[in-house]
């Protein structure tokens, strides 16, 4: 194995190159058994507090049982669609732990569950994919911009929002998450871009998950890596295994401390896999081997972290109870309030695609309302 | 004192900066430059690096950063050089900066400016030309907003920085010269709000953007042959104004619209719809339009057969049946 620095010529440039090239290997703290991964020697990361594993490991029981929650009610018709995340745990709650509450979440369709760790409440965080047009929270007070469907799109968005931050003299840092299919986008190359030349706060995370729906990731790109991606630009960049949540808790961690500190953007690069079909509506089946997705199942990132902390003796049986009937009590929650039918107010269709309606969308608001009213009358009649 | 069209817009963004500290203004060479136009003509000497900067050449970047900017307290103001270089922009343009408030439901508003160089008659090259106003106003939850007079382009401009919403603001390229009498600062009629240019009885010219000056040269030029040309200038195309659209029509019975766009799917189309459906039974004539072909914008030497002219609008008024004109009562059907 060459270090960062063996692969470059002695230049004037060298230094800074190297300091943006990710590591060699993806940064592990655990093997696939979740015991300590061999020659755990990642220069600056350390392993995450055992408080906030506890945290961690808490939050993706909760996020496993809520993503088979939501998969299940599809089945039922309750949610027009569910891009599962099952697998992807340890990038998903990894993210959230890494960021204060006053730091930025730029999230995608897939990441509901990081939603949900963010403590937005379950059924607002599945608004959208329940069929709605508004994405149920507040974006302001949950620091958490709607969920982005056009992909890449919310990059640039996330540059701008930690870029103001800065010159707002806030020490808040913006997280986007965004997939692999996504980094072909250019709006990812456009926001990595401003991100470095403005130096904003900014942390990409690509969650590496092997599929762009039935694309592999041979199709998107012909680079090293994903992670490579952030160097051209001037990037730092880094890769990780996306299950292995010590090691994702560390990367992100840094990551986002560095932004914070005035160290510019950041690229991170998880290799994780998606181990459900891309939505309830896929078939899997049609574009990858069974084995293969077995194989990944067998790096759970849960169950690596349970065998961590109870190996080490900060997780014990009860703990492990403890967080199950919290997370079935969760399911429960959302289940029954997403058993009701929704119930959505033609008004506001109107009211709000301006501050102020114009006088066509007033005059529309009215037509559509006497409509209502004449059915109203017949229904009665 | 006299002034053109690009100092006036100048003088807005350096008042509104002036005033709000949250204003913000950026875009491929507005910064040492002052813009290919010099719209923002000494706009980063006055107010800094910070406040007036040069981006990377990236349109989506580019609206894309001006977004997270105005989800985060910042009223940016964006230059897309040239209108057709603001396509690589649109889907930030169509699926972010028109719908934020609708997909928060109101909770996060994006006010800032997208303004965009438009339209031709400056003999530029390709790419450099385009009338893209109906990409804009076909999208719900944008205004558009596109000044024919001098004291418009900085009154209209200064709401639309002021506006709680995201406006594009669509500058004539050729009227960047234009000049007139403007003592500044000016406040015009606000956004949503026609006004009649020229008064007249005979028929209404309804114009926007770069064909209100043709419209006005037009009626200038029927009035030497004793027909008498109202002028609306709809100074917003969103949003529009119906009623002051309708009640010239009403008054003059005839309707011709002028726009330099292609006329297939366009804004002219739009409302041509609207005044037939409002006016129907005040007019003596179908609502007619003048417009430039349905061909991908020219080069220079044949511009001047594409752009509508003062000949072509006079041609369509003489179409509007003055002399033959139907009995109205069969409009009505009064007289069944
Ligand atoms: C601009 C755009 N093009 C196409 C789509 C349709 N689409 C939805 S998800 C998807 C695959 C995205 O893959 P990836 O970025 O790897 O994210 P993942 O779904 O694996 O989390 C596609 C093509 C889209 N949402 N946006």
């Amino acid at each position: 194995m060459t270090t960062q620095a063996e692969h470059h010529m002695p230049t004037a440039a060298a230094p800074a190159e190297a300091g943006l090239l990710p590591s060699p290997e993806p940064v592990r703290f655990l093997d696939d058994d979740g015991a300590p991964a061999p020659g755990d020697a990642h220069g600056r990361y350390e392993r995450p507090p055992s408080a906030l594993l506890k945290r961690a490991y808490d939050a993706m029981v909760l996020g496993r049982r809520f993503d088979a929650q939501a998969t299940a009610l599809t089945k039922q018709g309750r949610l027009a669609v569910y891009p599962s995340s099952r697998g992807q745990e340890a990038c998903e709650i990894g993210a959230v732990l890494a960021l204060r509450e006053t730091d930025w979440l730029f999230p995608t369709y897939r990441d509901t569950m990081a939603l949900a760790a963010r403590g937005i409440d379950p059924v607002e965080a599945l608004t959208l994919l329940r069929g709605s047009w508004h994405c149920g929270y507040d974006p302001v007070a949950t620091r958490t911009a709607p969920q982005c469907t056009p992909l890449a799109t919310h990059a640039p968005h996330a540059v701008g929002v930690a870029y103001a931050a800065r010159r707002r003299g806030e020490d808040a840092v913006a997280l986007v998450l965004i997939g692999d299919g996504g980094t072909s986008e250019g709006d990812f190359h456009e926001a990595l871009n401003f991100a470095a030349v403005f130096h904003a706060p900014v942390v990409f995370l690509v969650q590496n998950n092997g599929f762009a729906i039935s694309v592999p990731l041979s199709r998107q790109t012909a680079a090293p890596s994903l992670a490579h991606k952030g160097v051209g630009y001037g990037v730092r960049s880094e890769r990780v295994d996306g299950n292995d949540p010590l090691a994702v808790l560390a990367v992100l961690t840094d990551a986002v401390e560095w932004a914070r500190a005035g160290g510019g953007p950041v690229l991170v690069e998880a290799h994780t896999y998606r181990v459900e079909p891309h939505t309830n509506a896929d078939d899997d089946a049609r574009y990858r081997d069974h084995d293969e997705v077995e194989a990944w199942k067998r790096r759970d990132p849960l169950a690596r972290l349970e065998a961590h902390l109870r190996a080490r003796g900060e997780l014990t049986d009860d703990d492990v109870a403890a967080a199950r009937e919290a997370a079935e009590a969760y399911a429960a929650d959302v289940r029954a309030r997403l058993g009701e039918e929704p119930t959505g107010d033609p008004a506001d269709l109107f009211a709000h695609v301006f501050a102020e309606p114009t006088p066509q969308l007033r005059e529309q608001a009215t037509w559509l309302a006497e409509e209502l009213s004449h059915d109203a009358a017949e229904g009665a009649r | 004192m006299t002034l053109t069209m690009g100092k006036a817009l100048n003088a807005a963004l350096r008042d509104a900066m002036r005033e709000d500290e949250s204003v913000v203004m950026f875009g491929e060479d507005v910064g040492a430059l002052g813009g290919v136009f010099r719209v923002t003509d000494g706009l980063a000497a006055e107010f800094g690096e910070d406040r007036c900067f040069d981006t990377p050449l990236a349109e989506a970047g580019i609206v894309g950063l001006a977004v997270g900017m105005a989800m985060n307290g910042f009223r940016p103001v964006v230059e897309m050089q040239f209108d057709a270089f603001a396509y690589p922009a649109f889907e930030q343009i169509a699926s972010h900066v028109a719908k934020m408030r609708n997909r928060t439901r109101g909770a996060v508003g994006l006010p800032m400016v997208i303004r965009v160089p438009y339209a031709g008659g400056i003999g530029g090259v390709e790419h450099h030309s385009d009338s893209s106003e109906a990409y804009y106003a076909h999208t719900p939850g944008l205004k558009v907003v596109t000044p024919a007079t001098v004291a418009d382009a900085y009154s209209l401009l200064r709401e639309a920085v002021a506006d709680p919403d995201p406006v594009v603001f669509m500058e004539a390229k050729k009227l960047y010269w234009a000049k007139d009498e403007v003592s500044l600062p000016v406040t015009t009629e606000p956004f949503g709000t026609a006004v009649v240019r020229r008064p007249g009885s005979d028929a209404t010219l309804v114009a926007y953007g770069p064909a209100v000056p043709v419209a006005l040269e037009a009626a200038a030029a029927a009035e030497a042959d004793g027909r008498s040309l109202e002028v609306v200038d709809l100074r917003t195309l969103v949003p529009f104004d119906d009623a002051t659209v309708a009640s010239s029509v009403r008054k003059t019975g005839r309707c011709v619209v002028v726009a330099e766009a292609t006329g297939f799917a366009s804004v002219s189309a739009e409302i041509a719809a609207r005044v037939q459906e409002r006016c129907f039974h005040s007019l003596w004539a179908p609502v007619l339009r003048v417009t430039g072909w349905d061909v991908p914008y020219p080069p220079p030497v044949l511009e001047k057969y594409h752009l509508p002219g003062v000949d072509r609008v006079l041609d369509t008024v003489d179409r509007l049946q003055f002399d033959d004109a139907p009995d109205p009562r069969f409009l009505t059907g009064a007289a069944g």
